[in-house]
This record gives structure tokens, C-alpha cells and sequence, in this order.
């Protein structure tokens, strides 16, 4: 499966990008939520969105609300990820239409839990 | 490597002696990096000598074998379990009556299993009420979850989002589960080597990776024990890696999807 990491700091980008490669996904990555617009309509195939909430041009918040306009994106898991901690803002990005929600620092386990919920990587049971 | 032999060889028999946990040699890297924290903590220059420090004080070796009895823990860990908890155990007991289901979770570490387990049932059987005794053999662990608190790293673990935002609440730094929830857990410390905890007979029991640690013998005692803390009906959850096919026959496996869930033979 395709995913598209959408990051403002390339840092981030690499470290979800690379937890996602480690999982099996091919990665897309996007810098702010108009450029990751683009990216999905230039792939087809992008099955999750791991999106910053705070960055320039367009936020990860107004990307989600525009994703769940089209309905050709309506399987598209979204993933929040970011330092926004509040609790209304995470009960904002899931009532937007957000599937799941990141707060940062995570490490690797946190990400790929949240995948394991949500179906999109393989359970394999921790000793 | 700064743990002597000889440091090695006390810790693993205070361990022993207080949890049936067996710490072979070749698992040092396991007491340095557990007790690391303590003798930092301590002010001791390294591990070893934090352990010779605490040799002759015995109120100190409960904070050893905490320290390295206890996991790590996660929401909704593996899911597996969680999954048919949901779609077949739970259902098979309200099919047969019940209302109320008495659970144990057994070496529940800081609570998340338990809770795991209340938010389960509360969001999928809103009629049944849920009385979940959760037991560890640390103290710390116990008040943690007493407490309901967690810190946003320890949230990010497995909790589903909406979930986060359905039973808990932000105070401060941290999140902490709602009352209603909090409500169905009764944190008591217990030793799987002695009596089984008080709340039962269970119709469910969460054993879940603590088997791995014990030797044959006392695999056999531990799962007798339960057998007999648990209603003849119950379902017992083991982790993955564990079985009791081997070690002791009074159970039946259920193979529910990728996952198994066991049920006390009838007459054992």
C-alpha cells in the first residue's frame, strides 16, 4: 500500500516515512496540505494520509476536511500526527473525519499499534 | 557489563524466591537495564554497586523484584484478544444470562489491559456490568493504575483515538480515564504463587504473558490455581507465545480466528 507522510520538516518526514517503509508501504511524501492535494491526485493508490496539523499554505486540518469532500478518497485512512495535544483538537480532527490520532513524541511501537488497529499492517502478537 | 556474577546470581534468587520468575544467566542485561533507573536514582555509581548497597536492606528488595517483574504495557495490546473478547467470549456469556461478568486480569502491570478490557465491554454490551479485579505484584504499578492517569506517551500506546476521546479527560499533562470506567476496576496486590485474588469465581481471566517466566512446575500450579478461581464456564486468555497444551490437560484451546482463548474441562 501507498502512504503519504505530509510534514512540513523533512526530519519528520524521514522518521514516519522510514517506520512506514520498515512496515511494507510505499511512501509519498508531501510538504503542507495543498501539496499533498496534489500528491493524491497524482497517485490513485495512496491508502493512508500520516498528516502534521501545523503547516504553511494549507494546515493538516483543512487537508482532512478537503479529503472528505471527494468521494473517490472516502477509504483513504487518515492519521493525525502531531504535537497537538488538546483534547478538543483531537474531538475536531476525528468529527473532520480523521481515523486516528498521534500526538508527538512517538516512537516507532506507537505508530505501527495504531496501524494494527486499524488493519492496515499485520497483528504479530508481543511476548 | 558491570554486573558481577555474583550480583547476578543474588538478584536472580531474590527474584526467584519473591515472583517464581526465573532469571537465567545471559538475561543481565535485563536486571542492568531494569535496575538502572533505581541505582540512578539511588545515587550509585553503577547497577552493581546499587545491589551490593541493598543486599543487607531488605526493605529495599521489593523495589528489586518490581523493578523487574514489571512489563511494558499497551492498550489494547496484540488486539487479538480484545477482538474475541468482543465478537465471541462476551457475547457466549450474555447468551447463556449473564449481566454482571466478574473478570481477572492478572499481572496487570500499570492497568491498561483492565481498562482495555471495561472500555470494551462498555462500549459494545452497554447493558452488562463489568466488576474487572486487576492484580500485580507491585505496589507502584497498582497505585498507577489506581489512579487512572496516564502521561500522553503511555496514551499514544494503542488507545484508539476515539476512544481517547470517549473515556478520558485531559488534566494537565496527562489524560485520565473517566469515573464510570475507573469504577469498574479493583486494583489488589497479589502474587500468582499464593491464593487467587478475592472478586471471583471469573467468568474471564487475562494471563497474559507472565507463563513465558515460570518454569514447568510452576506453569502447572499457576494455571490449577486459576482453573479453580474460575467459573466452570469461563474463558482464560493466555499470550501468544503460551499455551497449556503440555503442561496442564484440564483446559481445552479454542481457536477463534488467528488467536486462542482456553475453557476449563468439564470434571477437572
Amino acid at each position: 500500500m501507498k502512504a503519504l507522510v505530509i510534514d512540513d520538516s523533512r526530519v519528520m518526514r524521514k522518521i514516519v516515512g522510514g517506520i512506514l517503509v520498515d512496515a511494507g508501504f510505499e511512501v509519498v511524501e508531501a510538504e503542507n496540505g495543498q501539496d499533498a492535494l496534489d500528491r493524491m491526485a497524482e497517485h490513485d493508490d495512496i491508502g493512508l494520509c500520516c498528516i502534521d496539523w501545523n503547516m504553511p499554505i494549507m494546515t493538516g486540518f483543512e487537508f482532512v476536511v478537503e479529503v472528505r469532500k471527494h468521494a473517490e478518497w472516502r477509504d483513504v485512512t487518515l492519521m493525525m500526527v502531531t504535537t497537538e495535544g488538546e483534547q478538543d483538537q483531537i474531538v475536531r480532527a476525528l468529527a473532520a473525519g480523521a481515523h486516528e490520532y498521534v500526538i508527538k513524541p512517538f516512537t516507532p511501537e506507537v505508530i505501527l499499534d495504531k496501524l494494527q488497529f486499524l488493519g492496515l499492517v499485520e497483528i504479530e502478537e508481543t511476548v | 557489563m558491570t554486573l558481577t556474577a555474583d550480583t547476578f546470581d543474588f538478584v536472580a534468587t531474590l527474584v526467584r524466591q519473591k515472583s517464581a520468575i526465573q532469571l537465567e544467566r545471559g538475561k543481565e542485561y535485563l536486571v542492568e537495564s531494569r535496575l538502572a533507573p533505581l541505582a540512578r536514582s539511588a545515587g550509585a555509581v553503577d547497577v552493581d554497586a546499587f545491589v551490593r548497597g541493598v543486599r543487607g536492606d531488605i526493605t529495599k528488595h521489593d523495589l528489586v523484584v518490581e523493578a523487574l517483574t514489571t512489563n511494558e504495557t499497551s492498550w489494547f495490546r496484540d488486539i487479538n484478544p480484545f477482538t474475541v473478547l468482543r465478537t465471541t467470549v462476551v457475547p457466549d456469556m450474555v447468551g447463556k444470562g449473564r449481566r454482571e461478568l466478574k473478570i481477572w486480569s492478572a499481572a496487570c502491570s500499570s492497568g491498561q489491559e483492565a481498562y482495555s478490557i471495561a472500555m470494551i465491554i462498555a462500549d459494545n454490551f452497554p447493558g452488562i456490568r463489568t466488576q474487572i479485579t486487576a492484580t500485580d505484584l507491585a505496589e507502584n504499578m497498582l497505585a498507577k493504575g489506581r489512579s487512572g492517569e496516564y502521561s500522553q506517551l503511555e496514551i499514544n500506546r494503542g488507545l484508539p483515538a476515539p476512544m481517547l476521546v470517549k473515556h478520558f479527560e485531559r488534566t494537565g499533562p496527562t489524560f485520565r480515564i473517566n469515573q464510570q470506567i475507573r469504577n469498574s476496576v479493583t486494583f489488589r496486590k497479589n502474587n500468582l504463587l499464593d491464593q487467587p485474588p478475592m472478586g471471583g469465581p471469573f467468568d474471564i481471566v487475562f494471563l497474559r504473558n507472565v507463563l513465558i517466566y515460570f518454569d514447568v512446575a510452576t506453569k502447572r500450579d499457576v494455571l490449577k490455581r486459576v482453573r479453580g478461581a474460575m467459573a466452570p464456564d469461563g474463558y482464560l486468555f493466555l499470550g501468544a507465545a503460551e499455551t497449556t497444551i503440555g503442561v496442564d490437560e484440564a483446559w481445552e484451546r479454542i481457536q477463534v480466528g488467528n488467536s486462542s482463548v482456553y475453557k476449563p474441562r468439564e470434571g477437572k
